[in-house]
């Protein structure tokens, strides 16, 4: 029995959304002439376009249904996947990062890497990615098809193939252009599609103070300090009084720094979006902008879960707004003390039915389904990329000529899907999609930023090196999380594998241990190899390497409008948004 | 600000949200007083209010697009 009943008027927004979305597709057909047109836009974009593109790349189901579930698993300490986790690293890209990702003409990351290091590290990197690409955008189109079954009552499959139809048309009529430009698009319906949500919710619960005092009381139930839940660094010097389980110095370093620098500076996903922007200086600025924005989400896609979560309290377990999770014969899953575990994943969806009415409702669900289909899009833009350039032109077919390529690009966004659909149908059986997919980053991109970092700032690093570090450092993920349990789980998929040597208070902090041990083993790794291998001649690395090439002169710009300006308005804004939140 | 292909990309987010913004409003004009269809949304007429906030977003982007337009012209 679905949760919900549209009327024709949602079905008739739902509507006039998706036809706005292939039309933007049509309206690019006639540029895409060269494989960089289709690729790489032919870096032609403004910087708000690209900015709020890099920031809509990431929207994805994991953003909006997972950080949802972390606000009411965790409460307001999920702001630290933003502002520790996010903003640093987003300014840290813009101004040091991507003279060198723009600046180099690299199509891709992975042949950044090729300029840099070599072709093994670049094939490594290339096929890494790929492979990633195409999981994240399976899990996203599974949640997907699962969610919209439970509150439509729709066919998984129908939703599946339909949504990967809208995807693949837009995609193979405009390439990178349309797949930015609908992820913009998707940004405004995602900000209008749930502000009204978080400030009906609020109402609902007596505003701020209504929700901050109803989550003391939360706290206290679960034997947290008060302010636990509605504040973000409370509790964080312990990892048994503060609700994510995590002690500062591991939040910081693991997300703050490894995992988050992994993701947003070496993520071709997201970098993609940047280089497609028309100059340097829009490049650089394309991060910056996102920043802005990116500061503010907990608001809209974290509050809502807080709000679930106090409007679920006292109702009983699995009685409340976030309903139980179902068990393989359709009673309600409990776990190992007998008690009922909830569908935290449930808790943004369950919201926007119980809160909108028809009209809102429409548009609330095509805002959600938009950020699935725009997770999925960018996964597949970024994966044809690396696909025909990386892999393709690299290995299988050399020279060939620019139209074989633009069809080989075509071939792989077509390929890309199909394999997505494939990998939704495998995907499945974790309770918080966040959890899943910083395990997953923790394994391929912890390693990555150690690799970038040394071969942009240390200009002694060579490709042997780069090479073994990478190898070692995701040796050493797998290793750490195969020797390591979170308290409360069972060896397997969860870690625990190779034996158990140490217990963590939780996944998360087991997650940011495994990135840690990964980053520092790939950093050992490549300055010890780098030392005793050949480096590579100077002048061969100009544009590559922070030292040997020219600073990006601002000069010429109005001080309002330099890259560094923006960085540390960006900057200062988020330490203040920690203190008020502290 | 030169576009891609010639699409000023605020035309179509101004295009939908004043589409949008127009339905939610009119919905909202014509759902008014409805006291049980609008309970659950705690009494506000959200359909009206929302749609009217739109509705000015996407006048905004499309004026921005057409300035942009003539100043290229």
């Amino acid at each position: 029995m679905p949760v919900a009943q549209l009327t024709s008027l949602d079905y008739v927004i739902m509507a006039i959304y998706f036809a706005v979305v292939l039309g933007i597709g049509w309206a690019l057909r006639r540029r895409m002439r060269t494989s960089t047109d289709f690729l790489v836009s032919g870096r032609s974009l403004p910087p708000w376009v690209t900015g709020l593109a890099f920031l809509s790349a990431n929207l994805g189901a994991q953003e909006v249904i997972g950080m949802g579930a972390s606000g009411a698993k965790y409460g307001m300490a999920t702001s630290h996947f933003y502002w520790i986790g996010a903003i640093p690293a987003m300014v840290f890209v813009g101004i040091f990062m991507m003279p060198f990702y723009y600046g180099s003409r690299a199509r891709s990351v992975p042949e950044y890497l090729k300029l840099r290091f070599d072709e093994k590290t670049r094939t490594l990197n290339a096929v890494s990615f790929a492979a990633m690409t195409i999981f994240s955008s399976g899990v996203s189109m599974y949640a997907m098809g699962k969610l919209l079954n439970l509150l439509l009552g729709w066919d998984f499959g129908t939703s599946v193939l339909v949504s990967a139809a809208i995807v693949l048309a837009y995609v193979l009529l405009g390439g990178l252009t349309s797949a930015i430009y609908n992820e913009v698009l998707q940004f405004f319906m995602i900000v209008f599609g749930f502000a009204p949500l978080v400030w009906l919710g609020l109402r609902s619960v007596g505003g701020w103070d209504g929700l901050t005092a109803k989550l003391a009381e939360a706290a206290v139930a679960k034997g947290l300090p008060a302010g636990a839940y509605s504040h973000a660094w409370q509790g964080m010097g312990s990892a048994t009084t503060n609700p994510i389980g995590v002690e500062w110095f591991g939040l910081v370093m693991g997300l703050g720094f490894v995992l988050s620098f992994g993701y947003w500076c070496t993520d071709f996903l997201v970098v993609q979006r940047a280089m497609a922007a028309d100059s340097m200086t829009a490049a650089r600025r394309t991060p910056l902008i996102a920043a802005v924005p990116k500061m503010l989400f907990p608001f809209l896609v974290i509050l809502p879960g807080m709000i679930a979560l106090v409007l679920s309290a006292g109702a009983g377990d699995g009685q409340g707004i976030i309903p139980a999770k179902l068990a393989a014969g359709g009673g309600p899953l409990l776990d190992s003390a007998g008690r009922i575990v909830l569908d935290y994943d449930l808790a943004t969806p369950m919201m926007l039915v119980k809160l909108f009415p028809s009209g809102m409702l429409g548009l609330g669900l095509t805002a959600l389904i938009a950020s699935f289909m725009s997770g999925m899009a960018g996964n597949v833009t970024a994966f044809n990329t690396v696909w025909t350039y990386d892999i393709y032109q690299t290995h299988m077919r050399r020279g060939a000529s620019d139209a074989h390529y633009l069809w080989m690009g075509r071939a792989a966004t077509v390929g890309g899907i199909a394999l997505s659909v494939a990998a939704a149908y495998v995907a499945g059986a974790f309770n918080n999609i966040m959890d899943f997919l910083q395990l997953i980053f923790a394994f391929v991109n912890a390693p990555l930023f150690a690799t970038f970092a040394m071969g942009m700032f240390w200009r002694r690093s060579t490709g042997h090196g780069a090479f073994t570090g990478l190898v070692s450092g995701m040796a050493a993920a797998a290793l750490h999380h195969g020797f390591t349990l979170a308290s409360g789980s069972v060896p397997g998929v969860k870690g625990g594998f190779f034996g158990l040597l140490h217990t963590y208070p939780s996944e998360l902090a087991q997650t940011f241990w495994t990135a840690i041990a990964s980053f520092t083993t790939c950093l050992a790794v490549t300055v010890l190899v780098s030392v005793v291998t050949r480096p590579r001649p100077e002048e061969e690395l100009r544009g590559l390497v922070y030292s040997l090439t020219p600073r990006p002169t601002d000069n010429t710009l109005r001080w309002i409008d330099r890259p560094a300006t923006l960085a540390i308005g960006v900057l200062a804004m988020t330490v203040l948004l920690n203190f008020i939140f502290a | 600000m030169s576009e891609a292909g010639g699409l000023d990309l605020r035309y179509p987010i101004g295009g939908l949200f004043l589409v949008l913004g127009l339905i939610l409003t009119g919905y909202g004009v014509l759902t008014a007083g409805n006291t049980a269809m609008y309970a659950r949304a705690t009494s506000v007429n959200i359909n009206l209010w929302w749609g009217v906030a739109m509705l000015v977003f996407g006048a905004f982007m499309w004026g921005m697009a057409v300035r942009a337009g003539r100043r290229k012209a």
